[in-house]
């Protein structure tokens, strides 16, 4: 898919995702090496949307299996129709057992969930296995199967293989401490906060607006945050929706008043605030 | 690439593969062949990209990065021997360091790395006794003396005017700090010339956070281990609740199934289980906060405190001779995690006529005064290397704890086989309450994941 890491950056910043050296390293490796690709790291540093803009520079169809508490089988992998099954026995009501029970187990009947579909089909899929820490242990067990060997038993149809394996990009916020056997089929990518040249370049690709003095400051005053030891550091996400913030209310340049008035865009906690206050010299909030 | 280079690479990954597995790192055969193949997909001109490439294949956590980069300098070194041309001088070297700390120029400051710890680390002349500080080569550069100075510089380049000016100062500690990694990474580099890559790569990199000894952690050890809190906290309360999803189903209720297969003509077509009370579990921590020990103490208390939403009621005790309630203290304290120590031995009531500890007297007088704190619900947790400084251990007083309390356990930072040597009374103890070794970050978690009730 790729040539070179610096072909993985170029054409990811086309599409308007500015990756890291490490980024783009990794996923140059992922696909070359035809391994899943493990992102783990903070909310809002675009793990996901790294997977979006892998599907689009490869022209391919994302999948996206979204994990939560009590996601099973059925809703990962494939279920079969039993509404249609019911309709099928009944339609055929003069049939043998024989006839009925071959055919109501086909292909027909089968409700292909994400992990199915990702492997079926000739044209390329990018499948995004997002926030997998969320997903019970079981759960697990069964990605073993698809992430090693790019194949789902359906016991009535056996073993399907994938014609074309997809790019695989499984997203962790580590709640919960990922299986050893998982990680080791993966790829492990950590995005971090950026540093402060690229994230300048991130606020000023998603704030076309912005005035580079004042872009340069936003990445600082966030930079001093994070160093701060806060209960919820802010992210890119954070960084981008503070630049949005500071357009909007027409500031050309950061100064108390501005900062003391729109903290709360970056910090999501009143202790955050508070602290962050005092140690920015900032007047009582 | 020809095959003696092939080797040689062959070699060099496998020698890297060692050293990150004998920091505890589980790397298998198949991470390293497919770091091989990263390799060879990559090639060896960039640095920074076989540095990542590798950490890609073979790391599986966040918290094993620092290690990998400390051994990673190690095996594929930036450059090998001395830097060329003389050695530097050392008002040159300052104003060169001045000029990159003020433009931030990490490429500059990696190079002066190399000059400083050339020039000002290197000690003795025999070969064998020689060898390459770190310590020293800052000692003689001195780095943080030049914040003034690049504060000066920056502000009269750009006015010192705008809210950035304030964060200015600030930025050019992190920088220093920065430099600072860098020159003991380079001395690292050439101590490992001299006497075997493998041997330092064991010895001199710092392990991983989670496998800190408690009673070894440095101040800034402690700090991070600190920064661990919350995010252990989170894994635990998810453990916490997967347990007790567990334990709530399973059990039926017979009655309740009899009575609902009524309505199926008397087949239980579906059973009901019994549904648990929301059991609201009461914690109690002991903790000794006596000098040797406070590293783990404050740790532990700062986790409880941080899974205290779990809990129907957590108190914290806290003693060296005396006890005293720091429950209050606790909750103030997430604020501020850095001084809660400092502020328990400050505010609380812990200490009789001499400072050392005193497992007997602290216990009993815990029994005297806070008996009211555990109940049939309670569970107690001692954290304390049970070391009495040779007074009574005071059995009795452990005993009436026992008889109260749901559970009792002890945590004690001290290594197994450290237990019962001089005035440790562990062993008694032990033969009390259970007694675990408890000695860094990674056996806290598993213990914490086991022990605390749901």
């Amino acid at each position: 898919m790729f040539t070179s890491v610096d072909d993985v950056s170029a054409r990811l910043a086309a599409t308007g995702y500015l990756a890291s050296h490490a980024v783009a390293t990794t996923v140059f490796l992922a696909d070359r090496l035809g391994k899943p690709l493990l992102v783990e790291g903070p909310a809002g540093v675009g793990k996901t949307e790294l997977a979006k803009a892998v599907a689009q520079v490869a022209g391919a169809r994302l999948v996206r299996l979204q994990c939560y508490e009590g996601v099973d089988e059925s809703r990962a992998l494939y279920e079969w129709n039993h509404a249609k099954q019911l309709l099928r026995i009944s339609a055929g009501r003069d049939e043998s057992w024989e006839e009925t029970r071959a055919d109501i187990f086909g292909e027909e009947f089968l409700l292909p969930r994400p992990l199915l579909t990702a492997i079926r089909g000739d044209d390329p899929k990018v499948l995004l296995i997002d926030e997998t820490d969320k997903a019970d242990v079981e759960v697990e067990g069964l990605l073993l199967e698809v992430l090693g060997d790019f194949q789902v038993t359906v016991p009535e149809l056996g073993t399907i293989t994938a014609a074309r394996r997809p790019f695989v990009v499984l997203t962790s916020n580590a709640t919960r401490e990922l299986s050893e056997a998982l990680r080791r089929r993966c790829l492990f990518l950590h995005i971090g906060y950026p540093d402060a040249e690229l994230e300048r370049r991130i606020v000023r690709l998603k704030v076309p607006g912005i005035d580079a003095a004042l872009a340069d400051s936003v990445v600082r005053v966030v930079g001093a945050l994070r160093a701060m030891d806060l209960r919820k550091a802010p992210s890119v996400a954070e960084t981008v929706d503070w630049a949005r913030t500071l357009l909007a209310l027409g500031a050309g340049t950061l100064d108390e008043t501005v900062v003391r008035d729109s903290l709360g865009v970056v910090l999501k906690h009143q202790d955050d605030v508070l602290k962050a206050a005092a140690k920015l010299d900032l007047d009582a909030v | 690439m020809n095959a003696v280079a092939a080797t040689d690479l062959a070699e060099r990954l496998t020698g890297l593969v060692d050293a990150l597995r004998s920091h505890g790192l589980r790397i298998g055969t198949g991470e390293t062949v497919d770091a091989a193949r990263a390799v060879e997909a990559l090639g060896l001109a960039d640095r920074e990209l076989l540095r990542e490439g590798l950490a890609a294949t073979l790391l599986h956590g966040t918290a094993q990065r620092p290690v990998f980069d400390a051994v990673f300098d190690l095996y594929f070194p930036r450059a090998v021997g001395a830097p060329e041309g003389g050695p530097a001088d050392r008002e040159g070297l300052r104003d060169r360091l001045a000029a990159a700390l003020a433009d931030n120029d990490t490429a500059l400051m990696g190079r002066l790395a190399v000059e400083a710890v050339d020039g000002f680390g290197g000690y003795g002349s025999s070969p064998g006794s020689d060898g390459w500080s770190s310590y020293q080569a800052l000692d003689r550069l001195r780095p943080q003396t030049l914040l003034a100075r690049v504060r000066n510089e920056v502000r009269g380049r750009d006015g010192g005017a705008g809210f950035g000016d304030r964060l200015l100062e600030d930025e050019i500690r992190r920088r220093i700090e920065e430099f600072r990694r860098l020159v003991a990474a380079e001395a690292r580099r050439r101590v490992a010339e001299r006497r075997g890559r493998d041997e330092i790569a064991r010895r001199a990199v710092a392990p991983t956070a989670d496998r800190v000894d408690f009673l070894f952690a440095g101040k800034d050890r402690l700090a991070e281990l600190r920064r661990t809190v919350q995010p252990l906290a989170r894994k635990l309360a998810t453990r916490l609740a997967a347990r007790r999803r567990r334990a709530a189903r399973g059990s039926i209720d017979l009655r309740r199934t009899v009575r609902g297969s009524l309505s199926t003509g008397g087949v239980p077509m579906r059973p009901v289980l019994r549904r648990r009370r929301p059991a609201r579990p009461e914690l109690v921590l002991l903790c000794d906060v006596s000098g040797s020990v406070a590293g783990f103490s404050d740790f532990t208390m700062l986790l409880v405190q941080a899974l205290h939403d779990q809990f129907g009621r957590v108190r914290v005790f806290a003693f060296v001779n005396r006890v005293d309630e720091v429950t209050g203290l606790l909750v103030h304290g997430a604020a501020d995690p850095e001084g809660l120590g400092a502020r328990i031995r400050d505010e609380a009531d812990l200490t009789g006529w001499h400072g050392g500890s005193d497992y007997g007297a602290a216990l009993g007088e815990f029994i005297e005064r806070y008996a009211a704190a555990v109940g049939p619900r309670t569970t107690v947790f001692v954290l304390g290397d049970a070391r009495t400084n040779m007074a009574d251990p005071n059995l009795p007083a452990v005993r009436e704890l026992v008889r109260h309390a749901r559970r009792v356990h002890w945590l004690n930072p001290e290594p197994r086989s450290h237990w019962g040597t001089g005035d440790s009374a562990a062993p008694e103890y032990a033969e009390l309450v259970e007694m675990y070794e408890c000695r860094n970050v990674r056996q806290l978690d598993a213990l914490v994941g086991r022990l605390l009730p749901v």
